[in-house]
Formats: structure tokens, C-alpha cells, sequence
């Protein structure tokens, strides 16, 4: 580990605005957002739904256009005209997993490798392959089709596909929200275990309290388009996934939930 | 092959109608008396049937033919043109009101015009043929094109994906399944237009499709024969749109593929 890792901003956020709608409809959906994360990091943006949480990790990935304020990833200037080379830092988990039915699992997780004309390469190959026993695929799965897959299985070739090409930074967008507990804590677990192997960047959007205090080490609690607070999580590294049933963790539980109410109150 | 109950009803439930209707038919000509120049019996229809197979044959090769050349013919420039809308808007705001005239224009008024244009042929029957049967392809895989899920959208987007490989690794791809439907509904109407232009061809003797057949019984008052030629153009209804059905579910497997699909390997 490098210790000066955690101290600079890879992530930096400042006073983004963006409204959406015209005349008396136009509504805020940004509001002088402030958010800082530290590369290596995985925060947790929690909020309730329509708090702008997806619409912020678009900004950051440079699909929508803020209307004011900046945002700077890895000292570049993120918009929706940033340069490829910036562009290719970051990869998106979408809500859904989003995979192309008319392609096999392996094509699915090469796909963004292909799209840079880097899929031949065995560099990539052998990452692939690792990454896909990694988000625990077996070889017999590797050919089967999006239509075959569980609502689990699924999320695990979406996650695949984003780190496919080794990006630093991921940006998830409710990925779990549609799985149930168990199989939810599982693939919190994985994420983990992604994160830790690849020591990459995540913000991590979800409405789910738990799920926001298992995976990161800061929580940015979102409400009516702004962080209202942001939470250092106390629990070290590794997780493991008997922290969920402790006495702190519950208590801590109280503390976020409590912060989630007073904000969005 | 173990058919159920209710499968076995579903065969043989409209063949029962069928015979209630031809008794019924029958029973009518034989008690009203009515010339079997106005309604032969369905006895007579069927012998007309026997007598002219060879005839009937030949000449549904013939509007088959013609009719399958104009469907191709659709499917080709008609995923052509969505091509070259889904890549324009503008080419798409100024060319498609022409296209919905192409569906509005009666296809009986073009023709004869076209028959003096293109002349006594087998390519004018397919040119009718094309363009009342283009329509479909067009509007259907035009929107196909257009209708992505913006997530998918997003993900070649983060890849920071050129135009060229937005249309062909998830455009067209995407679109397979509108073809597909285009292609069912263009079936019929190419077959509708392969022998309504040979309602205007006409007996000049170059030409023998089962449009040429009807128009030539009809002025001879050969009405059991006439019906026997509408059998046939029905008969070639349905196997050209069973064909394009069996082979728009092969290519769909992918796209619908259901789980249970795997206990065929």
C-alpha cells in the first residue's frame, strides 16, 4: 500500500449545479454539491430516491453536463467532451445490468476492451479470465447467454464488463437495488474483494444503510441535491461478514439513519 | 411427442369449424339451387382444386417467387434506408413522409403505371411487391435503431465509442428483433402485391403467377377454379410468413433465449 494513496482527491466536486426542466417546472437537482473522495477510497453516496444520487454519477462520468461548478477527476476537468484518455479512467455499474442479449457472457465482459481495440491482446485475455473467476463465473458459464443468467449473475458480468478495462475509478449505480439480502451481502463481499485486488476508486450510490457502512470507509449522505453530511465509517479493513450482526455496526446503523433523517427532514 | 389435451383441441378445433362451414356452404348451394357460376359447392371448389393442381402449382412457383425476391428486396434497401435514418435526422425529418406515402399510396393505382414503366415482367411483379411490402421494414427497424436503452447508450458512451462501432456492435444488432417483426408483417403484403400486379399483367401469355390464373377464370366465369387460385394465394400467405417465422425465432433464440433452453445441448 502507498501511503499517500488516501490523501489526495481523485474525486473532487465543487459547488456543481444542475437543474432539470424549464420555466416553473425547472427544478434543482444539483445544488452547490460539494464532494471530495480520496483515491483508493470507496465512499457510499446514501439518500433517498429522487435525491439526485444517480444524476451526480453521471456528472462525475461526464454524461450529463453540470450547469455550474467544476468537477476535476485525477486533475482533469471532467464534461462531456473530456478526452478519451480521462474518459477511459472510469467505467459505470448501471441500476440494471444492461448487458447486450445477443452476446455470451465473455463477449459482454470484453466488450469495453473491444470498443479500444484491446480485446486480442493476452494481457487482456488473461485479465478478463481472471476477473471473471474473480465475480465468481465458472468456464462452463462463461458461454451462456444474458437470457440464461439469474438477476445475480448478471450483476456479477456487469461488474466484470466495468473492470474490464482496469479502470481507476467505479462509479456503481444502485447496482444491488433489485437482489435479494443474501445475495446482496454476497456480492458486497466480491465488490470487496475487487476493490482490494485492484485497488480501485468506488462510489458507491444506494438507498441501503447496511450495504452503504459494509462496503465503504466514508458515507456522503445526499439530500434535495446537496451532501448534508459526510460520515468516516469506523470499521477497519478487511470486512468481514460477521460485522453486520455486532453491537457497533447496529449502533453505527442508528447514528447514519439518524443523519439520513435530520437531512432529508 | 406427447400432446396434451387442450394442444390436440387447439389442431383440431378449427378443421371442425371448417366442416360445419363447408356443410353448411354446401347445404346452401344444394338447397337454394345457386348456379355454381355464383357459389359452387365446396365439393366442386375441392375438384377444381385436384383437376388444376399441376396448374396451381406452377403457378404459385411462379408468385412465390416473385414474392420472395420482393420480401428480400424490402429487408435490403428497407433496413438500408433505417440505416441512413437512424444516422440523420435530417435525412429522417425530410424522407419520411415520402415513406409513409409509400404505405398511404393505393398500390392498385401504381400499378399499371408501373407496368408501363417497367413492362410485362417478373421484375415489375417484384417491384410491386417491394414497395408494398417495405413499409414495415422501414418504420420497424428504423425505430429499433433509435429506441436504445439509455444505459446501454451510456456504457458505449463511457467507452468513448466512435459512431461506426455505436451502429454496428449495438444498433443494429439491437434492432435484429424489429426486423425480424418488420419482416413478418412484409411477408403477407409482398405476396398481396406479387399478385396484384399480376392482376395487371395480365394473360399475355409471359407471364403465368396465380394473379394472371384468377383474372383469366374470372372472365371465363370459371368460379370454382377461382376460388381454388384464392386457396392457393392463401395457402402461399402462409408459408411464406411460416418461413419467415421459423426463421425469424432461429435468429431470435439469442435475444429471447429462455433458461430452459440449455437442456438441448
Amino acid at each position: 500500500m502507498q501511503p499517500t494513496l488516501h490523501d489526495s482527491p481523485i474525486i473532487s466536486c465543487q459547488g456543481v449545479q444542475l437543474a432539470f426542466g424549464t420555466g416553473a417546472a425547472r427544478q434543482n437537482v444539483l445544488n452547490d454539491l460539494q464532494l471530495e473522495v480520496n483515491a483508493g477510497q470507496i465512499v457510499s453516496l446514501l439518500g433517498p430516491s429522487g435525491c439526485g444520487k444517480s444524476t451526480l454519477l453521471r456528472v462525475i462520468a461526464g454524461l450529463i453536463e453540470p450547469d455550474a461548478g467544476s468537477v476535476v477527476v485525477d486533475s482533469e476537468s471532467v464534461s462531456t467532451k473530456m478526452p478519451h484518455s480521462l474518459r477511459e479512467k472510469m467505467s459505470f455499474v448501471f441500476q440494471e445490468p444492461a448487458l447486450l442479449p445477443w452476446r455470451n457472457v465473455l463477449q459482454n465482459v470484453i466488450l469495453p476492451t473491444q470498443l479500444r481495440g484491446v480485446h486480442k491482446q493476452k494481457e487482456t485475455a488473461d485479465f478478463v479470465e481472471r476477473l471473471l473467476g474473480l465475480v465468481g463465473f465458472k468456464k462452463s458459464d462463461w458461454r451462456k447467454f444474458p437470457s440464461q443468467l439469474s438477476g445475480g449473475m448478471k450483476m456479477r458480468a456487469s461488474i466484470a464488463r466495468a473492470m474490464s478495462t482496469r479502470p481507476s475509478i467505479l462509479l456503481l449505480d444502485e447496482p444491488f437495488a433489485a437482489l435479494d439480502d443474501m445475495l446482496r451481502s454476497k456480492l458486497n463481499d466480491m465488490l470487496l474483494a475487487i476493490a482490494a485486488e485492484q485497488k480501485c476508486t468506488m462510489l458507491f450510490v444506494t438507498h441501503n444503510i447496511s450495504e452503504a457502512i459494509y462496503l465503504s470507509q466514508a458515507i456522503a449522505i445526499m439530500s434535495h441535491g446537496r451532501i448534508s453530511e459526510r460520515m468516516e465509517v469506523p470499521f477497519l479493513f478487511p470486512r468481514e461478514a460477521g460485522l453486520r450482526s455486532t453491537g457497533q455496526f447496529a449502533a453505527y446503523y442508528g447514528q447514519v439513519a439518524e443523519s439520513l433523517s435530520k437531512g432529508n427532514s | 411427442m406427447n400432446l396434451t389435451t387442450g394442444k390436440l383441441l387447439g389442431i383440431l378445433a378449427p378443421f371442425f369449424v371448417f366442416g360445419i362451414v363447408a356443410t353448411i356452404w354446401h347445404l346452401v348451394v344444394v338447397w337454394f339451387k345457386i348456379p355454381s357460376i355464383i357459389l359452387p359447392s365446396p365439393i366442386a371448389v375441392l375438384n377444381a382444386l385436384w383437376l388444376e393442381r399441376m396448374v396451381l402449382l406452377k403457378a404459385s412457383w411462379v408468385t412465390l417467387q416473385a414474392a420472395t425476391v420482393g420480401l428480400i428486396c424490402s429487408a435490403l434497401f428497407g433496413s438500408f434506408i433505417a440505416v441512413a435514418f437512424s444516422q440523420s435526422s435530417l435525412l429522417r425529418v425530410s424522407l419520411y413522409p415520402y415513406v409513409i406515402f409509400l404505405q398511404t399510396v393505393p398500390i392498385v393505382a401504381i400499378a399499371p403505371l408501373l407496368i408501363i414503366w417497367s413492362g410485362n415482367n417478373f421484375r415489375t411483379i417484384v417491384l410491386v411487391a417491394t414497395i408494398i411490402s417495405i413499409f414495415p421494414v422501414i418504420a420497424n427497424v428504423t425505430s429499433g435503431l433509435l429506441s436504445i436503452n439509455e444505459n446501454l447508450r451510456e456504457l458505449f458512451r463511457m467507452q468513448s465509442a466512435t459512431r461506426l462501432q455505436m451502429l454496428t456492435k449495438l444498433r443494429i444488432p439491437a434492432a435484429i428483433p424489429q426486423l425480424v417483426l418488420g419482416l413478418r408483417i412484409s411477408s403477407g403484403l409482398a405476396v398481396i402485391g406479387a399478385i396484384i400486379a399480376e392482376f395487371f399483367v395480365g394473360n399475355s401469355g409471359q407471364y403465368d403467377g396465380l394473379g394472371t390464373i384468377m383474372t383469366s377464370r374470372q372472365a371465363n366465369l370459371k368460379t370454382a377454379e377461382l376460388i381454388a387460385a384464392l386457396i392457393a394465394c392463401t395457402g402461399l400467405g402462409i408459408l411464406l410468413f411460416g418461413f419467415v417465422n421459423l426463421l425469424g425465432s432461429t435468429v431470435l433464440r439469442r435475444w429471447t433465449r429462455v433458461s430452459g433452453f440449455e437442456s438441448d445441448k
